[in-house]
C-alpha cells in the first residue's frame, strides 16, 4: 500500500534528475565522430606563403592544437586572450583560417594577436567539412601520434584546459 | 457596404496566398546548387531532393539542409549534389556525412546501442502507461463489489419518510 504513494515521488525525483541533467547538456554541442580517430588529411596553404603548404603528416611527433578560426567571427575575439597564454607556455597551436580572406585574417590577427606557430587558409571551409567543423570557433587536440583526443566546440577556456584538455595530452596545467 | 467586404476579404486571400507561397519561392532558390555544379538526371535530382531534407543543419538544428539558410547548409547541398552527380549511393553520402558530423545528421538516425532508448522509448512508457492503467482498473472494479442490504430495516425507512410526508402539520411539499 505504502509502494502507492512511494511510487509516482519516486517517479517525479527521478524525471527531475533526468531533466536537471539534460539542462547541463548543451545540444547546440555535437558530439565528434573524430574522436579516437587519425586528424583527416589535409593539404592547405599557408597564410602569407602561397608556396608553402601544410598536410596532416606535419601535427604528427607532439601534441598540437588545431583552432578553426576567421575575422567574422564574435566568439573567436574572445578565445584569443587565452590563446594568446597557452602559447605563451609553449603550447603549439596551429590556426585554420576557416571561411576567411587571407587580408581580412591578417587584419585581424594584428589586431586580436596571434597565438599560431602555423596558420593554413581554408577559403572555402572544405577541410572544415572534412573535420565535422559548422562553426567557429572550434578546437581539435591532436596527441603525438596525430590522432584526435578531443574537440572543443565554442571558446576555448582555462576551465576546459585544465580539466580536459592538459590531462589528455601530458601536460601540467 | 458589401462591396468594401468583399474587398477585403479579397487582399486578405490574396495576402495570406502569398505569405502562404512565400517559403516555396525561398526554397526554391535555395535548392539551387553551385553555379558550376554538375547537371543531374531525372533520378538523381529525385534522390537528391529527398536527401537534403533526410539531412540535419547542424547550426540551426531544428532545420533540413534544405530548407536552411545559412551557409554550412548550402556546403552540405552542394556536396550531396556532387557527390551524387559522381554516381554515389545514397546510402555512401549518408556514410560521408556521419563519417564527419555523426547520426545527429541524420534526421532518422539507425537504430544501435547509442540510440535503442530513442527509438523504443515512446512505445516503452506507453506499455507500462497501459500496464497501470489496466492494474488501475482492476482495482476499482475490485471495490465496487455489491453492499449487502438488509431489506428490513430499508423498507421501515422508506415507509417511515413517506408517513412524515403526510403529516399535514410539516407544511406543503417543497
Amino acid at each position: 500500500m505504502r509502494l502507492r504513494y512511494l511510487l509516482p515521488a519516486a517517479l517525479l525525483i527521478g524525471l527531475v534528475v533526468l531533466f536537471a541533467a539534460g539542462l547541463r547538456h548543451d545540444p547546440r554541442e555535437v558530439p565528434s565522430p573524430l574522436i579516437g580517430k587519425p586528424a583527416p588529411a589535409f593539404s592547405l596553404t599557408v597564410l602569407g606563403e602561397p608556396s608553402r603548404t601544410l598536410t596532416a603528416a606535419d601535427l604528427k611527433g607532439r601534441p598540437v592544437l588545431v583552432n578553426f578560426f576567421a575575422s567574422w567571427c564574435a566568439a573567436c575575439e574572445v578565445e584569443q586572450d587565452y590563446l594568446m597564454q597557452l602559447a605563451a607556455q609553449g603550447v603549439e597551436i596551429v590556426g585554420v583560417d576557416y571561411k576567411d580572406t587571407d587580408a581580412d585574417a591578417q587584419r585581424w590577427l594584428a589586431r586580436h594577436g596571434n597565438p599560431y606557430r602555423t596558420i593554413v587558409s581554408d577559403p572555402q571551409g572544405m577541410a572544415g567539412l572534412d573535420w565535422g567543423v559548422y562553426g567557429a570557433p572550434e578546437t581539435f587536440v591532436l596527441d603525438a601520434a596525430g590522432t584526435i583526443v578531443y574537440k572543443q566546440i565554442g571558446p576555448l577556456d582555462d576551465r576546459a584546459w585544465r580539466t580536459r584538455i592538459a590531462p589528455l595530452i601530458g601536460i601540467k596545467p | 457596404m458589401r462591396r468594401e467586404a468583399f474587398g477585403k476579404c479579397g487582399w486578405l486571400a490574396v495576402g495570406s496566398l502569398l505569405v502562404l507561397l512565400l517559403p516555396w519561392s525561398l526554397r526554391a532558390q535555395e535548392r539551387m546548387p553551385a553555379p558550376d555544379a554538375a547537371h543531374l538526371t531525372a533520378e538523381q535530382q529525385q534522390r537528391y531532393d529527398t536527401l537534403i531534407h533526410e539531412l540535419r543543419c547542424l547550426v540551426c538544428q531544428n532545420e533540413t539542409i534544405a530548407d536552411s539558410q545559412v551557409s554550412l547548409a548550402a556546403d552540405l547541398r552542394n556536396q550531396v549534389h556532387a557527390q551524387i552527380a559522381a554516381g554515389r549511393s545514397d546510402a555512401e553520402v549518408k556514410r560521408y556525412l556521419t563519417d564527419r558530423y555523426g547520426d545527429f545528421v541524420l534526421y532518422r538516425p539507425p537504430f544501435k546501442a547509442t540510440t535503442w532508448l530513442l527509438w523504443i522509448g515512446p512505445f516503452l512508457v506507453l506499455l507500462i502507461a497501459l500496464i497501470v492503467a489496466v492494474r488501475y482498473a482492476r482495482a476499482r472494479r475490485r471495490h465496487r463489489a455489491p453492499v449487502a442490504v438488509d431489506n428490513d430495516a430499508l423498507v421501515r425507512l422508506i415507509d417511515g419518510e413517506a408517513r412524515r410526508d403526510d403529516d399535514p402539520r410539516k407544511g406543503p411539499p417543497t
